[in-house]
């Protein structure tokens, strides 16, 4: 073991990283396609078919994407952050009772583990979110062939889920990217690794057992 | 890089640890958002009047109320009232070539209607005005083989056609003014078609002619799949 603790500490497998870009892309690509259906001033930009059709190429390149990585990306790693997610105990809930003041502070209000209770909720609801999207989308999609399929709900469910999603993905962002307390995180998802500072300010039950795990080794 | 730890269950294991207390609140997370989701998606097909009431609201709120605009072709067709001409043609006595001008001399009818669009949308108590089928029949004079009126776009191969019957029902008009403004470029300026008792595929838009056939034809949304006979909530699968 090293007498000084390395600065970085590994966070994210390649993994993980491959499959949360690929669905950033994706999102980016539908999200622009969708507005463009939508919004009667953006229709000028793309023609309805060739929106429409780069829209479910999309969905379909996510979903080809999200096979490839489950044939040949580190399965293990993945079902071992989906399960950490699905569960919270005391510490988060005591996060989550903190109030948003102290969860956006530079140290957590209760220690975390791999991921605070905000990130695990805001997981689910994404993925939530998303198969909605798939849901609709495809009934959307195959509602025009097969009349019996087009419901009315479709259209306004599809709708308002993007509505959701996007303000779930903006809070997203603006902690990935500008929240001075949080922004380190960036590095976790391009790199793999974060600095220990921050991982410990964040996810010191995390860091813990981390640490331990080493030790074993 | 991936330091996967030996105990083949460790994040279920170390919370316990730690605090002996651990809920799956994040799985119910998502089962909430999934249920909720497929609770207004059921919602909302089963009572029209919901949807049309989540309608208002977006079009309340929504830039450009909740209409989508649709195209066949791209870009979409830009209207030039100088070298714009309306042309009606077929079978008819009196063929006419109209200028901007002239067709905006024509004595305009206004009517309100919703508007209804084959994927589920709707736009309510549009205010349209424009030129009655009427005045156009009383004007070119059809003839006994004039059965069918076809509707040609700028947009091309947008073209659509309805029965003579359907034409001239009561309701309908060649619209130049929507909402007490010319019509826009994306909803079909200078002119566009409004037949309320059908789903607006069949309204073509950026009218350039207006055609009296004597044979049946089908229409760019009918080549696709979509009816004849368009009535709203009786065709395309609604209703029957
Ligand atoms: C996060 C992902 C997505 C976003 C943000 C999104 C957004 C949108 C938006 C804003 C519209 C316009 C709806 C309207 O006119 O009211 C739309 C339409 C549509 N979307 Fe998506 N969508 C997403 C994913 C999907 C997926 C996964 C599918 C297919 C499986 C899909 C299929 C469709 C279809 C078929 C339409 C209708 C196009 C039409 O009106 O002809 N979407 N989407
Ligand atoms: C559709 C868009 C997106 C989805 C669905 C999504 C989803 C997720 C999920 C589920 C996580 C893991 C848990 C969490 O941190 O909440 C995550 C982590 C992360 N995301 Fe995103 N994300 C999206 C877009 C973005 C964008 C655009 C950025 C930055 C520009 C970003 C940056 C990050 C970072 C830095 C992390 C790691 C946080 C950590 O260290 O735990 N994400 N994302």
């Amino acid at each position: 073991m090293p007498t000084t603790p390395p600065t970085r500490i590994a966070r994210f497998t390649l993994t993980e990283r491959v499959l949360h870009w690929e669905v950033v892309v994706a999102f980016a690509v539908m999200l622009a396609t969708g507005l463009i259906l939508y919004f009667p001033s953006l229709s000028g930009l793309m023609s309805r078919p060739a929106a429409k059709g780069v829209h479910l190429w999309a969905a379909i390149a996510l979903g080809v994407g999200f096979t490839l990585v489950a044939v040949l990306g580190n399965r293990r790693a993945v079902l071992r952050s989906a399960r950490e997610v699905q569960y919270l105990d005391a510490d988060d809930m005591a996060w989550l009772k903190a109030g948003p003041a102290a969860q956006m502070g530079r140290v957590s209000p209760a220690p975390q583990g791999r991921f605070n209770a905000g990130q695990k909720l805001n997981t689910a609801m994404l993925s939530g979110g998303m198969v909605l999207m798939y849901v609709t989308g495809f009934l959307l999609w195959y509602g025009e062939r097969h009349t019996e399929w087009r419901f009315e709900g479709s259209v306004p469910v599809h709708d308002l889920f993007t509505l959701f999603l996007v303000l779930l993905v903006t809070g997203h962002v603006y902690l990935a990217v500008i929240h001075p307390h949080t922004r380190a995180a960036m590095r976790g998802m391009v790199t793999g690794e974060v600095d220990r500072e921050f991982a410990e300010h964040h996810h010191a039950t995390w860091v813990a057992q981390h640490d331990a795990e080493e030790a074993r080794r | 890089m991936d330091h996967v730890p030996p105990p083949a269950d460790p994040v279920r294991e170390a919370p316990t640890e730690l605090t002996g207390w651990e809920r799956p609140i994040g799985r119910g997370a998502f089962l909430a958002t999934v249920l909720t989701g497929l609770g207004a998606l059921t919602l909302l097909s089963r009572a029209s009047g919901l949807s049309r009431a989540v309608t208002n609201v977006t079009s309340a709120v929504k830039p450009g109320g909740s209409w989508r605009i649709y195209a066949v072709a791209s870009p979409l067709p830009k209207f030039d009232p100088a070298s714009y001409r309306l042309r009606i043609t077929g079978a008819v006595e009196n063929p006419i070539e109209l200028g901007w001008d002239e067709v905006q001399a024509w004595r305009s009818h206004p009517i309100t209607a919703d508007f209804h669009c084959v994927t589920g949308w709707s736009v309510m108590d549009v205010h349209w005005a424009g030129i009655l089928p009427a005045d156009i029949v009383a004007r070119v004079k059809p003839t006994r083989k004039a059965k069918f009126v076809s509707m040609h776009s700028l947009e091309d191969p947008y073209v659509d056609q309805v029965t003579m019957e359907q034409f001239l029902e009561a309701g309908n008009v060649l619209a130049h003014t929507m909402d007490g403004e010319p019509l826009t470029r994306e909803h079909g300026a200078p002119l566009r078609m409004v037949l309320p008792d059908m789903y607006g595929y069949k309204g073509v838009k950026w009218v350039k002619e207006i055609r009296f056939d004597s044979e049946q034809m089908s229409g760019y949304w009918e080549q696709r799949g979509y009816d004849t006979d368009a009535y709203v909530g009786r065709s395309n699968g609604y209703g029957g």
